[in-house]
């Protein structure tokens, strides 16, 4: 069985990706492999009669030269693309060449993202919601992604992946609610906006702490293996979220332990205001990878298909061979990081709005399109009016829900209601009674 | 004389006298044996060198009282043999472990045991034998990883299996503290019900074992008392460990489950062999009084049943003892419903007195049964300093602690 899988994991090696940045040979790539096939419980059988390294803890040769590997941070590893920036597809044999009305599909919904975003960041700057995080050009990671998966498996997330969501189905008025924690909320009005969660659309429920996820989706990864129900598990985080403890330890596992996970790493340029050569001095993310035993690649996140094939050809493996991948997708963080926060303190204007005219997930897909003539700009017009529109309406709808019933603040810590804050919750609506007039109990549910 | 081990002390150079020799010989055997006394793991060629150099040293006949080490500080009380459960065997605390282990990965197919050398068996034998019995798949090693490991757990359990994550020691839980607290706990809440980690429970070994030091010897259970959502508890024996045990691992919410590792084989009873549970949040009254309720957990427990005799004994002072058993939830009902009795409440643990959970017992009794107390509420409990190595005599609240304290309470 290990046999099995260590042989086609030799066939599939991404030689290029690994090379470059462990400077090994390919024919001592070939001898690692070629020695976990043999590994048992233990490392090679002791042999000392050889000049070999004996040594549990690693396999390579001797070397009599003194010599530090370099980190290859200049030309690390490269940016996988389908599409140039105009969105002309560059080498035809990578093109998917998915039907119309799946990229229209991708189009429509990246730019429903895009029009929720503006509406729910202006909701926020009116004092209407009380947070808010867009996803300014990183639409093409999340819908790439999205599409590439099955809808059955495990998506865990940071906080920048609505489209995935919204890809898989979930509708904009449970957005609205959420955002403004309303009684229609899955959630239960108990977090901040933008913590999205879905049970049927299996996106669990986002949190705060940062690449707490990472090592979650290894277990959820390994428990999803044992049921052998061919389903895969997917892990979001930026790359600053990467530089977490939780970040490591969540690699480690997932290929120690040969989970069939993909870890999705949206490299946007900055954490908050940190940029990434404050965040780490290798060659990003990608090439950690290789560190932990795991594949890896960096895709360009702009080019929604580049993204689209990198995670469809992750997912078949990791499910195939159990072992994890890492995919770094490149992209440019063009919102600030939320409604708490102005880039403009940070970095010019001149550098957004070049990834907002020039490199655009958005405009590079619709150039395809167009030039396929599957787009026009009277569709483009009545598009944009039209989620405009549907958008508004959830907006509308959203704001008139009253909030949930205060019962639930109390509800859920345990799956069952324990004596003592049952006791808790008969004080507090005792006190609100006494002092009803002082608590907004207009606002919300019954 | 001419050395092949590794250890400088044995350099023909330094070695200058047979006593020299049974110094160092001493000092290899306690490095060696410091974390692998209670396993009783050989300690190989170190074990029987140091042996014999022990043996042709002079110091070795003339040790004293007080450089031998000292006693265990309680006297274990076994339960008595329970009947209701079916057929039992006899059973130490580490085997009655193994038992309930047993039972779970035979009766739930998702269930999966994962931490630190879990698979040879573990550093304190809890896991012997499971790896063979049911597979790699479902008895594994991870990485050396606390964080890494609670984080797995909770995904295992998020995606609908079992998982049982084993802490190596409880003074090695804190990495993994913002997955407990920040996640674990919060899961179902945050999500409005749509996820939950209930499927996750959390060994680990727990409390003073007599040269522990400050990383072998910590009772966190007051960290976790503080957040919401989780529920954290502590047997005192064989028979208590193996029910709440299975009663964690079947509970719906994540459980911590604290073993006190002194007791591992010193505590033995007779365990019954199949499944069964024992209540959580729900405290024991092991023998009824009435003029003072003793509340403690884990060994503690032992310590205050010696203390209830000695009380009886010397004072006549007649003893109500509870084993709290679930810090959290805990059984507030049961502890009042005793000092409205008794009119006195004494609560020890061996964690620092500062904000340890004998704090928060205390607060609610004194909200709940003010006018019933006779004498403020006595907490003996350790110092406020991390857990000393060389002095853990003075530091731990020993009998002679408690019942000075009771002394003091009956005569307030």
């Amino acid at each position: 069985m290990a046999a099995v899988r260590g042989m086609s994991r030799m066939y599939g090696l991404c030689f290029q990706a690994v090379r470059q940045t462990a400077g090994l040979k390919a024919s001592r790539l070939l001898q690692y492999r070629a020695f976990r096939v043999t590994a048992m419980h233990r490392q090679q059988p002791f042999d000392s009669s050889l000049e070999k390294p004996q040594f549990p803890g690693a396999s390579a040769e001797f070397v009599d030269q003194l010599e530090f590997i370099q980190p290859n941070v200049i030309s690390g590893i490269p940016v996988y693309r389908v599409m140039d920036r105009q969105g002309n597809i560059i080498n035809p044999s990578q093109d998917p060449q998915l039907s119309k009305e799946t990229v229209l599909n991708f189009y429509q919904t990246m730019t429903l993202l895009n029009t929720m975003d503006r509406i729910l960041y202006e909701s926020q700057r009116q004092g209407r919601i009380s947070f808010y995080m867009t996803n300014y050009g990183e639409e093409g990671t999340h819908i790439g992604s999205a599409a590439a998966l099955d809808p059955n498996d495990l998506v865990f997330g940071q906080y920048r992946e609505a489209g995935v969501l919204m890809y898989r189905g979930f509708p904009l008025d449970l957005f609205m609610a959420q955002c403004y924690a309303n009684a229609d909320d899955l959630g239960k009005g108990r977090q901040m906006p933008v913590h999205y969660g879905s049970k049927d659309l299996n996106f669990v429920t986002i949190s705060s702490p940062l690449a707490t996820q990472i090592p979650q989706a290894a277990g959820a990864a390994y428990a999803v293996k044992r049921e052998n129900k061919n389903r895969a598990v997917i892990c979001y985080f930026g790359e600053g979220a990467a530089s977490e403890g939780d970040a490591h330890a969540g690699f480690n596992f997932s290929a120690t332990l040969e989970c069939p996970l993909i870890f999705f790493c949206r490299n946007n340029g900055y954490a908050i205001s940190t940029p990434t050569n404050e965040q780490y001095r290798g060659d990003g993310i990608a090439a950690r990878g290789p560190g932990y035993g795991m594949l890896s690649i960096r895709v360009d996140g702009n080019d929604v298909f580049a993204v689209y094939n990198a995670t469809k050809e992750a997912r078949r493996r990791a499910v195939a061979e159990n072992q994890p991948f890492l995919i770094e997708a490149m992209t440019y963080r063009i919102g600030h990081h939320s409604t708490s926060d102005d880039s403009s303190a940070y970095r010019s204007v001149d550098e957004v709005n070049y990834w907002d005219k020039q490199d655009h997930p958005i405009s590079r897909l619709r150039h395809y399109m167009m030039a396929r003539d599957w787009w026009s700009e009277d569709d483009e017009r009545s598009w944009r009016k039209q989620s405009r529109k549907t958008v508004m309406e959830a907006f509308e709808r959203a704001e008139r829900r009253l909030k949930p019933n205060p019962e639930l603040l109390f509800t859920d810590v345990y799956q069952e209601m324990t004596p003592s804050l049952d006791k808790q919750r008969q004080a507090l609506w005792r006190h609100v009674q006494q002092y009803k007039e002082h608590y907004p109990l207009d606002l919300y549910d019954k | 004389m001419k050395s092949g081990g590794p250890f400088p002390l044995f350099t023909s150079a330094t070695v200058s006298s047979v006593s020299d020799m049974a110094t160092a010989a001493r000092f290899l055997l306690r490095r060696a044996n410091s974390k692998l006394a209670l396993t009783g793991v050989a300690t190989g060629s170190h074990g029987s060198l140091g042996a014999t150099l022990l043996k042709v040293s002079p110091i070795f006949s003339s040790w004293t009282e007080t450089q031998r080490r000292h006693a265990a500080h309680f006297t274990y009380h076994p339960d008595p043999v329970p009947t209701q459960y079916g057929p039992t065997q006899k059973m130490n605390l580490f085997q009655s472990v193994t038992s309930a282990l047993d039972n779970t990965l035979a009766s739930d197919p998702t269930a999966v045991i994962f931490g630190e050398d879990v698979a040879f068996g573990g550093v304190f034998r809890c896991t012997v034998g499971l790896r063979d019995k049911y597979g790699k798949d479902r008895v594994f090693n991870t990485p050396l990883c606390e964080q890494g490991i609670v984080g797995f757990g909770i995904g295992v359990a998020v995606a609908g299996a079992t998982a049982i994550a084993e802490i190596q020691f409880a003074d090695y839980i804190f990495p993994a503290f913002d997955q407990i607290v920040n996640e674990a706990a919060k899961y179902r809440y945050r999500s409005g019900n749509l996820f939950d980690c209930g499927n996750l429970t959390i060994r680990a070994p727990w409390g003073c074992v007599g040269h522990g030091s400050l990383y072998h010897s910590q009772s966190p259970e007051a960290f976790f008392a503080h957040c919401p959502g989780l529920k954290v508890v502590i047997p005192r024996g064989p028979v208590q460990a193996k029910g709440l045990l299975l009663s964690c691992i079947a509970d719906n919410n994540p459980c911590i489950f604290f073993e006190p590792k002194i007791l591992y084989r010193a505590a033995v009873e007779q365990v019954p062999v199949e499944l069964y549970t024992i209540p959580l949040s729900q405290a024991e009254v092991l023998q009824e009084g009435s003029d003072i309720t003793l509340v403690a957990w884990g060994t503690q427990i032992h310590v205050m049943r010696e203390v209830a005799d000695m009380a009886q004994e010397k004072l006549g002072v007649s003893c109500e003892v509870i084993d709290l058993q679930t810090i959290l939830p805990w059984d507030i009902e049961a502890v009042c419903k005793s000092v409205v009795k008794t009119g006195r409440l004494l609560v020890s643990h061996e964690a620092p007195i500062t904000g340890g959970f004998a704090a928060e017992i205390s607060s609610t009794v004194q909200e709940e049964c003010f006018l019933n107390l006779e004498a403020p509420i006595a907490r003996v409990c350790g110092y406020d300093t991390p857990f000393p190595h060389i002095f853990e005599p003075f530091y731990i609240p020993d009998k002679w602690k408690c019942f000075d304290a009771i002394k003091r309470m009956i005569n307030y």
